[in-house]
């Protein structure tokens, strides 16, 4: 195995930035769209059922299906990839993201409220940072559960570790199936955690010390 | 920091600092809020005038319209009819944003925002309204002084590193940050132990008088009514107006039965709540200076006749209350002023009570404004007072006795009264 990797290095290095690429900005535009729509659902609590059954349903959508749906649409490639990806990133970040924000004290809106804020300025000044901690486990759920599914994406020839997975598979009984399989799934065990790391530190940093458990 | 600002055309208004008072006028005109699907109104035709300058205190039992009263007068609640004016200004004429950024507004437990420093809570206002941050970095230091809290030790805390009498202290910064002519209070105190609170009232009562503003405080202990309001209205169901008077006239002469049941008049021990500390003796005691050099202050003290000495720091607020034998070391050091309890020359005698029983010295060091040093009081002098009260209450009960005995005399004495009692009904 040890030698499988050596001769197959850059290529692996390549495949596993890719996979960590289209994992980070999937993230980042999710987390963009789910927070936009939680702040809109909080303005309007009759939406908040709605959202809560899209990120139920959304979820048990099997993301081969999604895929193939996809497919007629944007086509083969990273495109088809990141939208997959994406969608389902934004899902538990969404959930996690309308508690959160619902989830500030009144007392403390009204207070906002009493000493002049507009909703907007006590949206993003005092909802979004008491919310942070809470949509940031969203996204931290979210990342692991991209791994996966970016992963998977590489049927559609989606970059990213998902390709060895699929060779592997392609070539089940050759002699080097096993081992393409097993640098997939472990290079991108070993990505999740890293992300995981590091996105704890961006929690650290993005949380305010007054707020911090 | 870039909040957009629509139009700052009412901030004028603010510009009344330092003056003897810079508060405004509050006029309610038969202001109503009937809620939907409700059968009653919330509040119904209330119509007061609130004077400039003054503590108005909102007593009553929960649930009859004393903070929806309070709340319509800076629009978080919109009243459904009447009108309501600011220093002749209709609060309705204005944004509602706008007219709360000129508004003061403090909440229990001061309500501070968990995520933002002490400094930055404070700063909100002055932010919204567009003050460069020297000017704001200034105000905080001001205000943060003006509430007793030392700026270089609290102003990058955050308030769950606060007790809740500082974060009670940092509430009151923030509501007078943009030094607004009315300030309106909802329950600031509830939610502290009583001594804080006696101090927290203490240091409002010292902050007022130095600035005059507009204050308008729900509370549901009369007490505190009693304490701290120029003022008192007490609300029935449906914010009737049972009885709108200064406090003595509250205690001495109810309106009603409920107003006499509320404040629970004619208990002669409430009279304490009644006679400010400033109205009895209060003595000189030996006072040193920190960094004075301590063998001079207690022959000061020792040829008065004092055992102990209250040290003041260079703007004559006391710091510390010590025995001459627990004196130490070459200089007077300073005490911390945070577990020092004081008493407010406006305070009240019961208050004086209370913090002569916490007090070693069975006397309380007395402040005037910005905490200067007055003098103390000692256990003695209350006593004194409350028994000259007392006497002057038996001797009235004792001339109505004698009275009683000449039926005559008697019908004249008691007419005025048996006239007061039926004009209720």
């Amino acid at each position: 195995m040890w030698q499988f990797i050596e001769d197959r290095r850059a290529q692996i290095l390549i495949n596993a930035f890719n996979h960590a690429y289209l994992v980070v900005l999937a993230i980042v535009i999710a987390t963009v769209i789910a927070v936009l729509l939680a702040m809109v659902i909080t303005r309007m609590p009759r939406l908040e059922p709605v959202a809560n059954a899209i990120s139920a349903v959304g979820l048990t959508i099997p993301s081969f299906a999604l895929i193939g749906l996809l497919l007629p649409v944007t086509g083969l490639g990273a495109t088809t990839a990141l939208i997959a990806v994406t969608f389902y990133a934004a899902l538990p970040i969404l959930r996690n993201a309308v508690v959160g924000l619902a989830g500030v004290d009144a007392n403390l809106l009204e207070s906002a409220r009493g000493l002049g804020m507009s909703e907007l300025s006590s949206m993003f000044r005092i909802r979004l940072p008491l919310a942070w901690p809470v949509i940031l486990a969203g996204i931290r759920v979210s990342m692991q559960m991209s791994m996966g599914i970016a992963a998977i994406a590489a049927y559609v020839l989606g970059p990213g570790l998902g390709v060895s997975i699929f060779v592997g598979l392609a070539q089940i009984g050759g002699k080097n199936a096993v081992n393409y399989a097993l640098v997939g799934t472990l290079g991108i065990v070993i990505i999740a955690l890293l992300l995981d790391l590091l996105l704890l530190a961006l929690g650290r940093l993005t949380t305010s010390k007054g707020i911090r458990v | 920091m870039t909040t957009t600002e629509s139009t700052d055309s009412s901030s004028s208004r603010t510009s009344g600092s330092g003056g003897e008072i810079s508060g405004a006028e509050i006029r309610l005109e038969g202001v109503t809020k009937r809620y939907p699907g409700q059968k009653t109104a919330a509040v119904d035709g209330l119509s007061l005038t609130i004077p400039a300058g003054e503590i108005v205190m909102f007593v009553g039992p929960s649930g009859f319209g004393k903070t929806t009263s309070l709340k319509m007068i800076n629009r978080l609640i919109e009243p459904s009819s009447g009108k309501i004016t600011i220093g002749d200004q209709d609060v309705r004429k204005q944004s509602a944003d706008e007219l709360r950024r000129h508004v003061g507004y403090v909440i229990q437990g001061g309500s501070l925002f968990p995520h933002m420093t002490v400094a930055k809570n404070i700063a909100i206002v002055p932010k919204l309204l567009g003050w460069d941050a020297k000017r704001i970095d200034k105000r905080v230091e001001e205000l943060l002084d003006l509430v007793n809290l030392d700026p270089g030790k609290y102003r990058d805390r955050y308030p769950r590193e606060l007790s809740g009498g500082q974060q009670q202290r940092v509430g009151v910064a923030r509501g007078l940050a943009a030094d607004p002519p009315v300030i309106l209070m909802d329950e600031p105190f509830g939610a502290v132990d009583p001594i804080t609170r006696q101090r927290l009232q203490d240091e409002l009562l010292s902050i007022q008088r130095s600035l005059g503003k507009t204050i308008v405080c729900v509370t549901h202990d009369i007490d505190e009514a009693i304490k701290l309001g120029d003022r008192i209205l007490i609300l029935q169901e449906g914010a009737q107006v049972a009885q709108y008077d200064a406090p003595a006239t509250l205690l001495a002469d109810p309106a009603n039965d409920f107003v006499s049941d509320f404040v629970g008049s004619g208990s002669s021990l409430k009279q304490l709540t009644l006679s400010r500390v400033s109205e009895i003796d209060i003595h000189p005691a030996t006072t040193g200076r920190v960094g004075e050099p301590a063998r001079e202050a207690i022959e000061r003290a020792r040829s008065a006749g004092d055992d102990s000495l209250v040290i003041l720091d260079s703007r004559d607020r006391p710091t510390a209350w010590v025995w001459l034998r627990q004196v130490q070391g070459e200089t007077l050091h300073e005490g911390d002023r945070e577990t020092l309890t004081t008493l407010d020359e406006r305070a009240t005698l019961n208050d004086a009570l209370d913090t002569m029983l916490t007090s070693s010295h069975s006397a309380a060091i007395v402040t005037g404004d910005n905490d200067r040093y007055v003098g103390i009081v000692d256990f003695g002098a209350v006593v004194d007072h409350m028994r000259a009260i007392q006497n002057e209450a038996q001797d009235r009960e004792s001339s109505k006795v004698t009275a009683e005995s000449d039926p005559e005399d008697h019908h004249d004495e008691n007419a005025p009264m048996d006239d007061s009692g039926s004009a209720d009904e």
